[in-house]
């Protein structure tokens, strides 16, 4: 009851917002905005980036939503009850749900979706996001639907983000129909791409741009904000900055690295956290990369707030752990962050001490200033700011006598080259999918598909297991910072910076946000005369 | 000429199927794969892309079903760009990049050939000595300088034209002009040179001394002689100018085909690389084959064989 009340006051707190940030203006006919280049997909299951993101969750919404803090607010669904031991989940939908084409939508759409998204025919990137569901193993989701208006679903154990899931555009609802009639193809046409969301796609010419209309059928309509938005696809930062300056875009997520400084203070400009981290991959089998002493004095020897100052220039938060800055803890008013603190001190200041440390460390692992150690080969991918740090580092570790050469590739052999292990040291980067250390932290398991250090360790495997199935959130967090105690005992990777998400808004656009994920929203935005 | 045109099309079936296998090695060499990305899907998806895509397959089988269905015009689809066919992204790519190059050639043609004309008949003059120099930075110039700078004049300081897409004629100024700027200049010196060598010949005198008319000599006989290089040059640049230019493609926002050649290498995007190639080849060949033809029309002299 009271979880219901609550509910209802957010409810009505949002409502009102959005009321105020209309304030009786006259409705803007077209938002103009860039969020990214054209997207190879926004099929809601085969999605993984995060600018096709922004343009599902325009078009579909899930049973809950995020508000302009990122928190679950009711979306399809009008409220939910959860078991005592909290692995059942009951939604219950708002009345009258329809889809984009006027045809009802049921708490059956959502079981079909789910288990689409999970089936090996659609081969979908974030099919994993639905492991904590029962079911998942055996590929039959233990998610039913009572009747067209209840959803049930039964977890493995309780874990304290599921809520956010179901606002994750994977788990949005999709159409059948559509896509046995169509398959793959449903998602690029606008006749055959129907959504639930406040907006739908009516135009979309692939490389140039894509239009979308408020959706007539969308619960909350009249609250809605432009009646079009058009996402132009853009991919050259010159011209997207161009076209910002001159207000042919109102919204621009990428500028060129060299602008900023010039940017920096204007007040279209805006820096939000994001829940990532920029780091370096050690390859743990490869000698002299195999002694955990070498690899902390590498990571030791970093000036994190000369990279992030010069190089990355846009506010990034040097490193002093792996979890990124934002994600919320046992107590949600606490940043895990906050209560793991920094496994070494980051700063500028702590450098010169850093860095006898690290000489120290390289003389206790046989390798006085360095003698006696092979050249180690440093990975990246071409672009201007990888090679940037890849130099900075270069010159950072031959204060410590360590030799690097700097090895280049081209992006799909770069990639190809890390996942197997055939490389000595090599940038990386992760971004959150959801506001839980999970799931950054599940990636270093025993043969993870995304374990680039090729790096394993039994106790470490247990705590993650433990974690996933641990039903004590104050328990379950204990463990993932001992999980992450792990990673710098052993020092398996090098922390770099933060990611900071970096965008333009023009000042006229007035109820827009975004989320911590990077997704952006303009449902409800409009634009001043 | 018939039997000629005949052998010509039997000539280039062999040349496009050579084509198509030596891309297929190739693509297939270059480490990586079209479902690698910063993070990584699950084993379990990997292999279900796989599966999906026929990837899993041996190389040689996969040849054999590519190529059996290239033949009846499947291209397959993207591998990338989830939900499109291959067919249908290089239709509606071409469309566009084809309008934007066929007017930028044309531009180049008409502009080029008198510039280069008015060139060698003034030698020597300040009139030459300009077209040099225009011409000269013209081919020197890369085309994303060519276009940032346009976009920062006309644009931003002048706010005069758009930057981005092709809704309007207005939106075509800048990225014509940038495409056009190389092949202009390109043409004006080839045509410059080869004016010169005409206007240097026994006929021309003979022409001038049977007391033609200036604009006699000048069409009927030096044009006519001199444009030849022009006709050669003309083959491959509409080929490779129809099929669009990355870099002017991505400044300026055009929905064309120039970006697909290099993102679908970027990408792995296999049917993609294929289908791209093999469209290209198609054109370069075709195209080959109309300036051959073109050759005989304006100088009958020469004998197609």
């Amino acid at each position: 009851m009271k979880r219901k009340v609550a509910l209802l006051v957010s409810l009505l707190l949002a409502v009102s917002m959005i009321l105020s940030a209309c304030g009786g203006a006259a409705k803007t006919d077209m938002l103009t905005v860039c969020v990214g280049p054209n997207p190879d997909t926004i099929d809601p299951a085969l999605n993984s980036s995060v600018d096709g993101a922004t343009l599902i969750i325009h078009g579909f919404e899930g049973l809950m939503t995020l508000d302009k803090d990122g928190v679950p607010v009711p979306g399809q669904a009008k409220e939910y009850e959860i078991s005592d031991d909290g692995t059942v989940y009951t939604f219950h939908l708002r009345d009258n749900l329809k889809w984009s084409d006027g045809k009802a939508l049921t708490a059956n759409d959502f079981v079909y979706s789910w288990n689409r998204a999970i089936s090996p025919e659609t081969a979908a990137d974030y099919e994993y996001m639905y492991e904590v569901i029962d079911g998942y193993d055996e590929g039959s989701l233990n998610v039913t639907a009572p009747d067209d208006k209840t959803l049930v679903v039964t977890l493995k154990n309780a874990i304290p983000y599921f809520l956010e899931l179901t606002a994750f555009p994977t788990f949005s609802p999709v159409r059948q129909d559509m896509i046995d009639a169509n398959g793959e193809g449903w998602a690029v046409a606008p006749e055959t791409y129907i959504g639930n969301g406040p907006y739908k796609m009516t135009e979309w010419v692939p490389g140039s741009h894509m239009i979308y209309e408020r959706n007539k059928n969308y619960w909350d309509y009249k609250n809605l904000g432009a009646n079009k938005i058009k996402f132009v696809l853009m991919e050259e930062d010159t011209s997207i900055l161009n076209a910002f300056q001159n207000e042919e875009i109102m919204f621009a997520d990428s500028m060129p690295q060299d602008e900023i400084d010039a940017w920096r203070d204007k007040p279209e400009f805006n820096l939000e956290g994001q829940l990532g981290t920029y780091y370096i991959s050690f390859n743990v089998q490869k000698a002299p990369l195999d002694d955990a002493r070498v690899r902390k004095a590498l990571t030791l020897a970093v000036d994190r707030e000369f990279i992030c100052r010069e190089i990355g220039k846009t506010g990034q938060e040097p490193a002093g752990a792996f979890v990124a800055t934002g994600l919320s803890d046992a107590d949600p008013s606490k940043e895990f962050r906050e209560v793991g603190g920094n496994y070494y001190d980051p700063s500028g200041a702590a450098y010169e001490a850093n860095l006898a440390e690290a000489k120290k460390l390289l003389a206790d692992a046989g390798y006085p200033d360095g003698k006696g150690l092979p050249n180690i080969e440093y990975l990246y991918n071409e672009g201007t700011g990888h090679q940037a740090i890849g130099e900075a580092l270069q010159d950072m570790w031959k204060k410590i006598g360590v030799n690097v050469n700097l090895v280049s590739q081209e992006w799909g052999t770069f990639l190809n080259t890390r996942k197997n292990g055939e490389y000595y040291i090599a940038r990386n980067g992760w971004l959150s999918d959801y506001n839980d250390p999970i799931s950054m932290l599940d990636m270093w398991i025993t043969d993870g598909g995304n374990n680039d250090a090729q790096w394993s360790n039994a106790q470490y495997d247990e705590l993650i297991s433990k974690v996933k199935s641990s039903t004590n959130p104050e328990e379950r967090f204990k463990m993932m910072h001992e999980a992450e105690d792990i990673i710098f005992d052993e020092s398996m990777l090098c922390p770099i910076y933060y990611y900071v998400d970096l965008f333009l808004l023009n000042q006229k656009v007035e109820g827009f946000w975004s989320s911590p994920l990077g997704y952006k929203y303009f449902m409800y935005a409009t634009v001043k005369e | 000429m018939g039997k000629y045109v005949i052998k010509r099309v039997l000539l280039a079936a062999v040349t496009l199927w050579l084509v198509a296998t030596i891309t297929f090695a190739l693509m297939n060499l270059v480490p990586g794969g079209p479902f690698l990305s910063e993070k990584t899907p699950s084993e379990a998806t990997l292999k279900a892309l796989n599966e999906k895509y026929g990837l899993d397959q041996p190389l040689i089988v996969q040849y054999k079903n590519y190529m059996q269905k290239a033949i009846q015009g499947d291209f397959g689809p993207s591998l990338k760009q989830r939900g499109r066919m291959v067919k249908q992204i290089i239709t509606t790519g071409f469309k566009v990049s084809a309008r934007v190059g066929g007017l930028s050639i044309l531009i180049a043609a008409l502009i080029g050939v008198p510039l280069g004309s008015v060139a060698a008949l003034n030698r020597g003059k300040w009139i030459d000595n300009v077209i040099i120099v225009f011409t000269t930075s013209g081919i020197a110039v890369p085309s994303f300088v060519v276009s940032t700078v346009l976009m920062l004049v006309f644009s931003i300081m002048l706010g005069w034209l758009p930057t981005y897409g092709l809704s309007s004629p207005l939106h075509y100024i800048m990225p014509v002009a940038a495409l056009a700027l190389y092949p202009t200049s390109y043409i004006a010196r080839l045509m410059r040179s080869s004016m010169l060598e005409v206007l240097g010949q026994d006929y021309m005198r003979t022409a001038k001394a049977k007391g033609l008319s200036q604009f006699a000599i000048l069409f009927k006989h030096a044009l006519r002689n001199a444009i030849l290089p022009i006709i050669t040059y003309l083959g491959p640049l509409i080929a490779y100018t129809l099929t669009g230019s990355f870099v002017v493609e991505k400044i300026f926002t055009i929905p064309g085909l120039g970006s697909d050649f290099i993102s679908s290498i970027i990408n792995r995007d296999y049917t993609l690389i294929m289908g791209t190639t093999i469209f290209l080849a198609f054109l370069l060949i075709t195209m080959n084959l109309v300036v051959d033809i073109a050759y005989k029309i304006v100088d009958p002299r020469i004998k197609l064989k």
